[in-house]
């Protein structure tokens, strides 16, 4: 009884966080892999029980090909992009420049937005073709004329990576907190220290702040990686539907599962998204698992 | 026990939070139950004219019926996709409302499987309209010997809209009345610097394909695609096949519009010549563009198809699980009703399933439409039914045609697109 009354309040005040969370998270996460070993469709859980039928014939499906194609290249330029212009930001603010605050405001404001409307924004601001307008109409002006595109209705089978400017414009304000964060937390002994070794600024970057980045950019990496698999409003609100050049998983799942009632179709890709996040989540959540124990 | 205080106020917190779930409402479980005073009808007629014409059929049903109130449950968004899905979670739940939109045809084979709809035939024999509505109407809307729906409006599919002046300026004279003489007035207005064809996004590029092959196959041939009669990968549907993908490269598909709507402006201020389009382009072209029929504006039926009506048709259901049913029958009597259909379709900018609408209200392409469709009550005009529309294909079958279709913008490739879709009709029988 006394062991209970140590522990036994606090177990009691996450309790229904854990009921909850398992129930509605964990819970509805293995019912969708059920109904994804099932023969439902029609608008109906069947309850029988077909293996990996479902899966089998997805990995053989071309769109379920494409739409992998795309996700992936979608990930690399939004992550690599959203990383590459967060630290730049972080790199000018960190200089102490005047109305600092303003801009890191600013910068970080694009997050507050749902992405839906990011999206309907960015429809108009990538508009292709004749009129000129949107970004090609500033680049038409400004006399940039080789960057006017057709953005994402160009047909171009990298035509996908076009979206992941609006998803880098929304998220590289966040990314560029957390760099901003991690080179402050640097303490000002140890570059006072490399400056009077006689490092000039880029050096003591280099050799002092960088190293201890690391845990900074791993959260962000598996913040945006994870944040890429699933995004699906934001592609809602740009693609045209039936343009599968520009598709994803997570849409197809969409589409599949309310427009056809393939429900273990769609449980599949929904299990298959759960799974290659899990792959970049779980190994992330071990690492520093196991960094915290070594402290 | 001794348990302290903090730790009792937790108990009650998990307690309080297992009871909640348990307070939910109890679904009526074999519908009926509700006292008839009212009705929940679920629609997606939002727009501007379908949310006026819906208005006026509610005037006309409350006169009717004084003694029901009317709860308009019309979800925006999406032409319909988003009411699709939210009402797809109450029929799951058993929380139907009192009758709700579908398309008619094939669009309803799940609800009917999955035990969601009533059969009302009795309702066609008691308010006669199986002599209002044209036979090879009923036809479309029978299943299995049944009938789920009431259809309130008719649109036409198969058109194709143009601008006058325009083709005047291109050195158009007629518009083509087959699609081998589309292809060649569409190289001569290549040649001038104009878009042939204005196309948008995918249900539009399945519209189109659905007239080409209507077009090129006839009624006997479009409707054996759908009942597998006719062989998708056979000499005359791939030949049919073939001239999409020369009328689509002949279309702005590179860089498509984003709706209908922009689609049709194309052809609007003279940029494109054609565009394929339904019926509903007459409602916007005329209230929301104010143009005039005929002067800035003109229409015929998509080539090679005159003479043939391919519909596509709003209506109404009673779900087994409605609550209030006899005053969703009332409703849906109402639907049905000569003075309900001329009320709904002059706003709306269809025409009336019942072929004894008054052709007064119907001026313009109304006027023209209501002809026609009178016309296929004797079999002058022959009836078929749409795919991008819900009424030759169902759910599932649909779905993969899109995919498909998606697939085939992608490699153009004709015999894998045949294919394929033979496929997938059989899978999804």
């Amino acid at each position: 009884m006394r062991r209970f009354r140590r522990w036994g309040p606090a177990l009691l005040l996450v309790s229904p966080s854990l009921l909850l969370i398992g129930l509605f998270v964990y819970g509805f996460a293995g019912w969708n892999a059920k109904v994804s070993t099932s023969t439902s469709r029609g608008y109906q859980i069947s309850d029988d029980y077909i293996g990996t039928d479902n899966y089998e014939k997805l990995f053989a499906d071309e769109r379920f090909g494409l739409d992998v194609r795309n996700v992936l290249i979608f990930t690399l330029v939004f992550v690599l992009g959203a990383m590459a212009t967060g630290l730049v930001l972080a790199l000018l603010l960190e200089r102490g420049i005047r109305f600092e605050s303003f801009f890191r405001s600013s910068f970080i404001f694009p997050m507050a937005l749902s992405l839906i409307a990011v999206g309907i924004v960015w429809r108009w601001l990538l508009k292709g073709g004749e009129p000129v307008g949107g970004l090609n109409k500033v680049f038409d002006s400004l006399g940039l004329d080789f960057l006017v595109g057709d953005w994402y209705q160009s047909g171009s089978s990298w035509a996908i990576a076009s979206i992941a400017l609006p998803a880098g414009w929304a998220l590289s304000g966040y990314i560029m907190a957390l760099f901003l964060a991690g080179i402050r937390g640097v303490p000002d002994e140890l570059r006072e220290a490399a400056r009077v070794d006689g490092a000039n600024e880029p050096r003591v970057f280099w050799h002092i702040v960088r190293p201890m980045l690391w845990p900074v950019v791993m959260s962000a990496l598996v913040i945006l990686a994870h944040i890429s698999l699933k995004t699906f409003d934001l592609l809602l609100a740009i693609v045209p539907k039936g343009n599968l050049g520009l598709d994803t998983p997570a849409m197809y799942m969409w589409y599949t599962s309310f427009d056809g009632g393939f429900y273990g179709r769609g449980a599949t890709i929904a299990t298959l998204l759960l799974a290659g996040i899990a792959l970049v989540i779980v190994p992330y959540i071990w690492y520093s698992v196991r960094s915290e124990r070594k402290k | 026990m001794g348990l302290s205080r903090r730790g009792l106020i937790a108990l009650a917190t998990v307690a309080a939070l297992a009871v909640l779930p348990a307070c939910s409402k109890d679904a009526g479980q074999d519908g009926g139950g509700g006292d008839n005073k009212s009705v929940e009808v679920f629609s997606w007629w939002t727009g501007p004219g379908e949310e006026e014409g819906l208005a006026a059929m509610i005037a006309d049903f409350k006169a009717k019926n004084s003694g029901i109130e009317f709860k308009n449950a019309a979800v925006s968004g999406g032409a319909g996709s988003n009411a699709k899905a939210i009402l797809q979670t109450r029929l799951k739940d058993g929380d139907a409302p009192d009758s709700y939109q579908r398309h008619a045809g094939l669009e309803l084979q799940d609800d009917i499987k999955n035990g969601w709809v009533s059969d009302i035939t009795y309702l066609y024999d008691s308010e006669g309209w199986k002599n209002v509505f044209p036979k090879q109407l009923l036809d479309y809307l029978t299943i299995d010997g049944k009938i789920y729906a009431v259809p309130v409006n008719i649109h036409r599919s198969n058109l194709m809209w143009s601008n006058p002046k325009a083709l005047k300026d291109m050195g158009v004279e007629s518009t083509p009345k087959t699609w081998s003489e589309f292809l060649t007035v569409a190289e001569k207005i290549k040649g001038k610097g104009k878009i042939p064809l204005a196309i948008g996004p995918g249900w539009t590029q399945k519209h189109l394909l659905e007239n080409v092959l209507l077009g090129e196959l006839g009624k006997a041939g479009y409707d054996g695609l759908w009942n597998g009669t006719t062989d998708w990968t056979g000499p005359a549907a791939t030949k049919a096949l073939e001239t999409y993908k020369k009328v689509l490269e002949y279309s702005d598909i590179s860089s498509a519009s984003a709706d209908w709507q922009p689609m049709i402006d194309k052809v609007v201020s003279g940029q494109a010549a054609f565009a394929v389009m339904g019926d509903w382009a007459d409602a916007y072209l005329k209230g929301d563009k104010k143009l005039k029929f005929n002067e800035d504006y003109q229409v015929t039926a998509s080539p090679g198809t005159d003479g043939i009506f391919n519909f596509l048709s709003d209506s109404f259901t009673l779900p087994v699980k409605a609550k209030n049913k006899t005053a969703a029958e009332a409703w849906l009597k109402e639907a049905g009703s000569k003075s309900g259909q001329d009320a709904f379709n002059p706003k709306k900018g269809s025409v009336p399933a019942r072929t004894d609408g008054d052709a007064a209200l119907y001026t313009d392409y109304l006027q023209f439409a209501l002809q026609q469709w009178q016309g296929t009550k004797d079999g002058s005009v022959q009836l078929v039914g749409s795919l991008a529309h819900g009424v030759v294909a169902n759910n599932a079958w649909n779905a993969e045609i899109d995919t498909a279709l998606g697939l085939f913008m992608q490699d153009h490739d004709v015999a894998k697109f045949a294919a394929a879709v033979k496929q997938k009709y059989t899978d999804t029988k």
